[in-house]
């Protein structure tokens, strides 16, 4: 690579990464999409709202989460100090509640009542009925008749805490579909609904600004790593779908040289199946759903279905910084399959007693076959960002129990 | 002066309204596109918008959302649209043909084998749903070159400064969304239209059509007061559905809208 960029510079003002990212919306959203980006240029240096903003971290989600040691399978598998970044801690149980506290937030000061959201596995519409329940805002929550059969534990949860879940039936009826949907609610009822996208995909502002909120995670880790290590970590890893929580444990550390970086895409059936959820690794760039990135396309420009085990990681596209870094460098994006991933699951639940979720067990997949290439003085940080109660009947019915 | 510059002006010297039916193309068979084309013109069409079929067609209801998936469920590609364009142009030298689509399948061609396939095929104007001017810096100088008419959206949600902007960017003409939602939604209130395109025409200069919403001969007239073009898609999608397995069973339903609204423009 030549020079390094500086990464904290991105994206410029129009909201491109490189060639990535942008604003590729229906004309009807792009007012919506300026005041929003408006509130936010106002809000993001406002004192008052970093305030609320951390003080919903601290006292809301239980921030800090500990950066935890996985002593004993680290020494199990002989190689680099494994630490796990314990986003699986924080309230409703994932990262996803960083960025919906956040853009709850910038919905109250829009003065906006209704809140919608798309979600494959369900924990970001968690997240999302969560922060509306608190605010007293109405919540509908677009979710694929897919993903609804197979993530059903969510879908009451969502039920519970008052928001109403969609089952979108076009299309492939997983995460692009519910995105599509709710592009075409937030389209039609505008003036009074703030759209919460849970990724760091979308059109600009929306890359950017879950981005922000989403980096605490890597903030933390890397206080923690240089009080609890002494030092940086050597490599971090984290699951990419759209990519937030790999973003959000990427982003602070991308000015240090020293730190590699691996995302790990959803290598479903395998990626020479083509069943599987892994554009970069696999796809072309394209666009979709407001961006430029990389995307699992035909010869004709026509999205193809993706698989992957984990429906938070079932998804076609990826946020647009992910394929900047991927272009210039900067990160190594790489696969784990279903099995791998399931392998993950089964190993952390059995060594260190944490069950992660499906998509964090990607991963670890990916964590466990690196630390054995590196040396015990080494640390890698995973980022295990959310927790594998909701894919419990996921993993059941695929040992044969059903219940 | 290119085919849909044209057409507007010898409308507006007859004083007539254009009417612009939209169908997408492949639906309910790749067969089934060039007869209806030719059939809506015998009907009073005087610009054809064709519809380029995308897996996610994010700014269209249900109506148009599964005339996409029958199209792709037999392959209709960008390729096969456009060579429906050339064959319609064997006998069809006047009516105007944009293609409305989403940027990505005219993206994976790239916007130079696209701009000039199109236009070799005999297409006048591209509309891309999702691609505002200020993301089109790239590809509209590839479109001029090749001599295709960059359509825009106008919503009601534009402020007079991105109108301004849009009428610059744009030719052919505007395409004005009647209302907050996606094809195929509720009916469109007329007299807020109206005030709309009037502040419209005060910003920009290009021809107004309006779409969204317009469903009958009753809105067609409505709209043809006001503006200078009259879109219908989602009503005309809706008979091919009922008939998708009667090529000339869906000619005569929609001939009988579009000869409706057209009488009802004209009078």
């Amino acid at each position: 690579m030549s020079e390094r960029p500086d990464f904290s510079a991105f994206p410029d003002a129009r909201g491109h990464f490189g060639q990535f990212g942008g604003c590729f919306v229906s004309e009807t959203l792009m007012g919506a999409l300026d005041d929003l980006k408006a509130m936010y240029e106002r809000l993001k240096d406002d004192p008052q709202f970093r305030a609320d903003f951390d003080y919903d971290l601290a006292h809301y989600v239980g921030r800090p989460s500990p950066l935890y040691l996985a002593e004993r399978w680290s020494k199990q598998l002989g190689g680099a100090k494994i630490w796990l970044k314990r986003e699986d801690l924080n309230h409703t149980g994932a990262h996803k509640v960083n960025n919906t506290i956040g853009q709850a937030l910038l919905a109250k000061h829009m003065g906006k009542p209704r809140v919608i959201a798309e979600t494959g596995a369900g924990q970001h519409g968690v997240a999302t009925a969560t922060v509306a329940a608190r605010l007293g805002l109405k919540c509908q929550v677009y979710m694929g008749a897919e993903d609804v059969e197979r993530q059903k534990l969510n879908v009451y949860r969502m039920k519970l805490l008052g928001a109403e879940v969609i089952p979108v039936t076009s299309g492939s009826k997983t995460l692009k579909d519910a995105m599509n949907e709710a592009m075409r609610d937030w389209v039609t009822n505008v003036d009074d609904t703030f759209y919460i996208i849970g990724t760091v995909a979308g059109p600009h502002p929306y890359p950017l600004l879950v981005r922000d909120f989403q980096c605490i995670i890597g903030r933390e880790a890397r206080e923690q790593s240089l009080k609890q290590a002494g030092q940086l970590p050597d490599a971090l890893v984290a699951c990419v779908g759209g990519g937030s929580n790999a973003i959000g444990l990427f982003h602070p550390f991308l000015n240090d040289e020293s730190v590699a970086m691996y995302g790990v895409e959803a290598a479903g059936d395998g990626i020479e199946t083509g069943r599987h959820a892994a554009p970069l690794s696999a796809g072309r760039p394209g666009v979709l759903h407001g961006n430029r990135t990389y995307l699992m396309e035909d010869d004709n420009g026509q999205i193809i279905e993706t698989h992957s085990v984990s429906a938070g990681l079932d998804y076609p596209g990826v946020g647009p910084e992910h394929a900047w870094l991927k272009d210039v460098g900067r990160v190594q994006y790489v696969a784990a399959d279903d099995t791998e991933a399931l392998a993950a699951f089964r190993e952390l639940t059995q060594v260190e007693g944490i069950m992660p979720a499906l998509e964090s067990s990607h991963a670890l997949a990916y964590a466990r076959k690196l630390a054995q290439t590196m040396s015990p003085e080494q640390n890698i940080v995973v980022n295990l960002s959310g927790r594998g109660d909701k894919d419990i009947l996921t993993v059941a019915a695929i040992d044969g129990i059903e219940f | 002066m290119s085919r849909i510059e044209s057409c507007f002006a010898s409308l507006s010297e007859k004083n007539r309204k254009a009417l612009i039916p939209y169908v997408t193309a492949g639906d309910s068979s790749k067969e089934v596109t060039v007869p209806l084309m030719h059939a809506m013109v015998e009907a009073g069409a005087d610009i054809i918008e064709l519809g380029v079929p995308f897996s996610d067609p994010m700014a269209d209801g249900p109506v148009i959302q599964l005339a996409c998936e029958r199209a792709l469920a037999h392959g209709t590609s960008t390729r096969d649209v456009l060579a429906m364009v050339r064959e319609f142009r064997t006998t069809n030298n006047d009516t105007p043909v944009v293609l409305m689509g989403y940027l990505n399948p005219v993206e994976v061609m790239g916007y130079e084998t696209f701009a000039k396939s199109a236009a070799e095929a005999g297409v006048d104007g591209v509309l891309l749903v999702d691609l505002p001017p200020e993301e089109a810096l790239e590809v509209k100088p590839v479109m001029d070159e090749a001599g295709l008419d960059l359509i825009f959206l106008v919503a009601p949600t534009t402020s007079d400064e991105r109108i301004k902007l849009i009428g610059e960017a744009g030719s052919g003409y505007l395409y004005y969304v009647s209302l907050k939602g996606v094809t195929g939604s509720a009916t469109l209130n007329v007299d807020e239209v109206a005030g709309r395109v009037e502040t419209i025409r005060k910003l920009a200069k290009l021809p107004i059509g309006v779409g969204f919403g317009i469903k009958d001969a009753e809105s067609a007239q409505a709209v043809s007061r006001v503006a200078d073009g009259v879109v219908v898609g989602s009503a005309l999608v809706n008979q091919v559905k009922e008939h998708q397995d009667d090529p000339a069973a869906i000619n005569q339903a929609i001939s009988d809208i579009l000869s409706a609204m057209r009488n009802a423009m004209d009078t």
